[in-house]
């Protein structure tokens, strides 16, 4: 019945919208089409809103500096395609800011007033030509510059000694496993699914009794997934229902879980967790968020690396994550020597 | 046809009419209303982004159970974003746009008296109606509401166990949407036949309007993709109820292994956005045509390179069928297929490009009539290029691995085809409304409306990228999970303002949409000076368009401000009705 309510109000807003026009109209004579004075005004309001369109782009791209993503990409990969994206999005800008200009300006500049004559301009292949030929060079300069470094990204071939990791993805959170020591993972299946066996580990095979699930056999979360500096650690993606999305935005990767495949991601990770929070970007942003926090009454935080789900799944969705600790080669070692493997569990 | 003296009572011309101008205003109105349920959906799921945690008594109203104390489920909140897509997607800018301008100016600027079968037409707007009715009953089931995105990825839309939504909700979903591609298809079939066959003498495809153009070449790509979104639809249906393994495979949910073996999701996706990209096309492909036409017009001048602008249309509905796999460069498809869409995709810009060019010419030294279509045009100008550049980072693919699924994906395809294609169809709707009913639609509340909504567009769209590029994913119930997120509350509270001014300048709209209807001023045969057939028509409808016979046509639709010879205006006039033969001396464009 509330809605009724509501719908009423919308309906007297726009009854009473046509009545004060209505009043307006009463005064003025009306010619059925724009006058040369309404041509004027329109033409200054456009002009208006370019220096509003202008000022909210310029706003942007300095105030919410700091709310992006600290500039240092967290892995080898990621640099690549900072570099591809600073290129791409400062010819984007400078297009954007010379069209809009042209654009709002000319509207302005020939708004119909003074009895203004239209001039007969149809066609020219030289113009043609050139804003054909242009866009095509530049285009093709980003389509070659863009599959090099899509290539460098995706073709992690020839690396050596990566660290293996399985991410296993269901609603609503993230499971891991490393490969051990034999760097290979033993198969898993849903179908294998019982008990403390949440991945759905083939036990069977012979792969399997080294590696090292990272999930706590009372049904505890995962907390943490640790990952060494300045190696290449490939990620194996599995789904146990509906797609999700392994993205971890600070090492600009992304890759979907796939219920019934393996997919893979990899990258090499270049800042650890304590030299990220020891950076300029990133302690600005979160002596930021610190002070947001404290108003709202939460406590202080610090920076982590993070793994997100990002491809709707479900509920609880939007609280899907996993935290990374990026750890120099020794203490990740270190770290993962102190892990049970499946045959340690078993 | 031309049985104009045949009786006509209130349900044949009223309710189920054949005549295209009748079913024409159907589908304007049905698109209106279902605007105004999607538009406001959107209100309701930016109160939730903004102010996660308050208490809003308007979400308690409408949504009822889901939103219990004034805050929705989470549930409800991916309802609303997929019924919003949904809805905005086909039934507005598809439907909406197309059916609408598709069915008022194929036979008005062709000479033709009505469609080629106006029976199928009918029958295409009452499946579109059905359709609707569907989509919106399936708002008020127990379940909810389908919950999976408008791309409703299988395993989630498959199984009832992993959401809610995919229960009941989802099988409306479908079944609405499976009668929706049939009314299309009909549509397109219509419009593509009446063009070939039904154009008047002397109306060379060289000589039709641009719009024609544009509606032509949408019809053709909607008759070749949408079919794949309906054997997607129908394999999803399958697997959903039959057991079939279609895009499920190895599926533990809800504690128990279901017995799918073998499909894939990426299948799924794949046909999807065989659709799906096109799709987007289908949308924009009109709005530039009208936006083409209002530009000329109202330019007093001819649209900058009309071959060019003919080509580019072709070659953007060609490419668009090759590129869909840029929405998938992370689904874990191939990376050499991967290469070859970025390959593609880059390619369309070309294209977009030059049409944006020939806009911007078409304006210069023009003598612009600032009325509320042309603002709107100028506005799609505007936002199509915003919108548009940052395509060339999406199309991308090594760029689109980081912002993928965030919301600079949403910013830019709202900009772009959503705002962009909202604006060509505004301008539609302002310019030819004196064809449609015979009235005016008040100018000062045109102008408000225009500035409202241009500043809400930019105000809620433009700094939407940069939640993008702070990470933040899209469908995200609340991003209070994550304190790195917490400093995009001032952002997102700004959004949302602007999106609130936005809806409520809509208002404004539905005023003076409704009101100028029966209280407009009459307008007159050509009130805004157009060279076009549809303006040889008499103000009130009659049945067959023309009373006596249909004009033939002599010359292409752009002979504005042409001059002759000593550099005065041919006629004495600005403009030349392409019903006027070519005067002697005058050369041909």
């Amino acid at each position: 019945m509330k809605a009724l309510f509501y719908i009423i109000i919308f309906v007297i807003i726009i009854v009473a919208c046509w009545q004060f026009v209505k009043l307006l109209g009463l005064t003025k004579v009306e010619n059925q089409t724009a006058t040369e004075k309404e041509n004027n005004l329109n033409g200054w309001l456009l002009l208006g809103f370019m220096g509003f369109v202008y000022g909210l782009m310029i706003y942007s791209l300095i105030g919410y500096k700091d709310v992006l993503l600290p500039q240092l990409s967290a892995s080898a990969e990621g640099h690549h395609i900072d570099v591809l994206f600073k290129l791409t999005m400062g010819l984007i800008l400078i297009v954007q800011f010379i069209i809009q200009f042209v654009l709002f300006y000319f509207s302005f500049k020939y708004r119909g007033i003074n009895n203004r004559k239209a001039y007969f301009f149809a066609d020219s292949h030289k113009l043609e030509t050139i804003w054909t030929v242009i866009p095509t060079i530049v285009l093709s300069g980003l389509i070659i510059y863009g599959l090099w470094t899509w290539n460098e990204i995706m073709d992690s071939s020839d690396s050596k000694d990566p660290l293996i990791v399985e991410l296993y993805a269901k609603q609503f959170q993230w499971e891991a496993r490393y490969a051990g020591q034999d760097n290979e993972l033993g198969n898993a299946n849903v179908r294998f699914i019982e008990g403390v066996n949440t991945m759905g580990v083939d036990f069977s095979d012979k792969n399997a009794s080294d590696d090292i699930p990272l999930v706590v056999s009372e049904g505890n979360f995962v907390k943490e997934l640790h990952i060494p500096k300045d190696r290449k650690v490939i990620f194996k993606l599995r789904s146990q229902d509906v797609l999700h999305s392994a993205y971890m935005p600070h090492f600009r990767a992304q890759m979907n879980c796939v219920p019934g495949m393996v997919t893979e991601l990899a990258f090499t990770p270049t800042v650890t967790t304590a030299e990220m929070r020891l950076n300029e970007d990133t302690q600005a942003k979160f002596e930021h968020i610190n002070v947001i926090r404290k108003e709202k009454g939460e406590e202080a935080v610090e920076f982590d690396y993070l793994l997100l789900c990002n491809k709707i799944c479900g509920s609880s969705h939007y609280n899907m994550q996993l935290k990374i600790i990026v750890d120099e080669q020794a203490d990740f070692n270190k770290w993962l020597a102190t892990q049970k493997t499946f045959a340690q569990l078993n | 046809m031309s049985d104009h003296h045949h009786k006509e009572t209130f349900v044949t011309k009223y309710v189920f009419s054949q005549d295209h101008k009748m079913i024409s205003k159907q589908y304007l109105i049905t698109g209106i209303i279902m605007g105004v349920i999607g538009g406001f959906m959107s209100m309701l799921f930016r109160l939730q982004i903004a102010y996660p945690e308050e208490s809003f008594s308007i979400i308690e109203a409408f949504l009822g159970r889901a939103g219990e104390g004034g805050v929705m489920t989470p549930d409800m909140y991916l309802s609303l974003v997929t019924i919003h897509g949904t809805i905005m997607v086909f039934f507005v800018l598809t439907a909406g746009l197309s059916g609408t301008f598709s069915n008022l100016l194929i036979p008005l600027q062709i000479g033709a008296r009505d469609m080629a079968s106006g029976f199928l037409n009918m029958i295409s707007y009452w499946l579109f109606f059905l359709s609707s009715v569907i989509m919106l009953a399936s708002l008020f089931i127990e379940t909810g509401p389908a919950s999976a995105g408008w791309t409703i990825y299988p395993p989630l839309s498959a199984l009832p166990q992993a959401i809610a939504g995919s229960g009941l909700g989802m099988t409306l979903w479908l079944v609405s949407m499976a009668i929706f591609i049939a009314s299309s298809l009909l549509g397109a079939l219509n419009y593509i036949v009446t063009v070939l066959n039904l154009r008047t003498l002397g109306m060379k495809m060289t000589r039709l309007p641009l719009t024609i153009w544009a509606f032509f070449v949408t019809a053709i790509i909607g008759v070749v993709s949408f079919p794949v979104l309906l054997s997607a639809a129908l394999l999803l249906i399958f697997d959903r109820s039959f057991g079939t393994s279609f895009y499920l495979s190895d599926i533990y949910v809800a504690g128990e292994v279901l017995h799918y073996k073998g499909g894939s999701p990426i299948l799924f996706e794949h046909l999807f956005w065989f659709l799906g990209h096109p799709e987007v096309y289908i949308v924009i492909l009109p709005a530039m045509g009208i936006v083409s036409e209002v530009l000329a017009v109202n330019s007093r001048k001819p649209i900058f390179g009309y071959r060019a602008m003919i080509i580019s249309i072709i070659a953007i509905a060609f490419l668009s069928t090759i590129v869909w796999g840029h929405h998938m460069f992370v689904t874990g498809m191939n990376p050499f297929l991967g290469s070859v869409f970025t390959f593609t995709t880059l390619l369309i810009a070309i294209p977009s490009a030059v049409k944006s060019f020939n806009w911007i010419t078409t304006i210069w030294k023009g003598n612009l009539q600032m009325n509320t279509a042309l603002l709107f045009s100028i506005g799609f100008v505007s936002t199509f290029i915003t919108g548009g550049l940052t395509g060339i980072i999406l199309g991308d693919s090594a760029l689109d691995i980081n912002v993928h699924d965030t919301y600079f994906v949403i910013a830019h395809f709202h900009l772009v085809m959503g705002v962009s294609a909202i604006f060509g169809m505004f301008a539609g709707v302002y310019h030819w409304f004196p064809k449609m009913y015979g009235r005016m639609m008040n100018k000062d509340l045109g102008y408000l409306h225009f500035w409202l909504t241009s500043i809400a567009a930019y105000g809620v769209f433009f700094p939407m990228h940069f939640v993008g590029l702070a990470g933040l994913p899209r469908r995200y119930y609340s991003n209070t999970a994550f304190p790195i997120f917490d400093d995009l509350a001032d952002i997102n509270v700004l959004m949302t303002i602007f999106a609130i001014i936005g809806g409520l300048a809509q208002l404004i709209f539905l005023a003076n949409f409704f009101f100028s209807i029966s209280k407009g001023q009459k307008s007159g045969r050509n009130p805004w000076r157009a060279t076009t057939l549809e303006w040889t028509t008499p103000v009130e409808h009659i049945h067959g368009n023309w009373p006596g016979e249909i004009p033939a046509v002599h010359r292409w639709p752009y002979d504005y401000s042409k001059t002759d010879e000593n550099g005065d205006l041919w006629g004495g006039e600005d403009f030349t009705m392409q019903t006027v033969p070519i005067r002697d001396g005058e050369e041909e464009f």
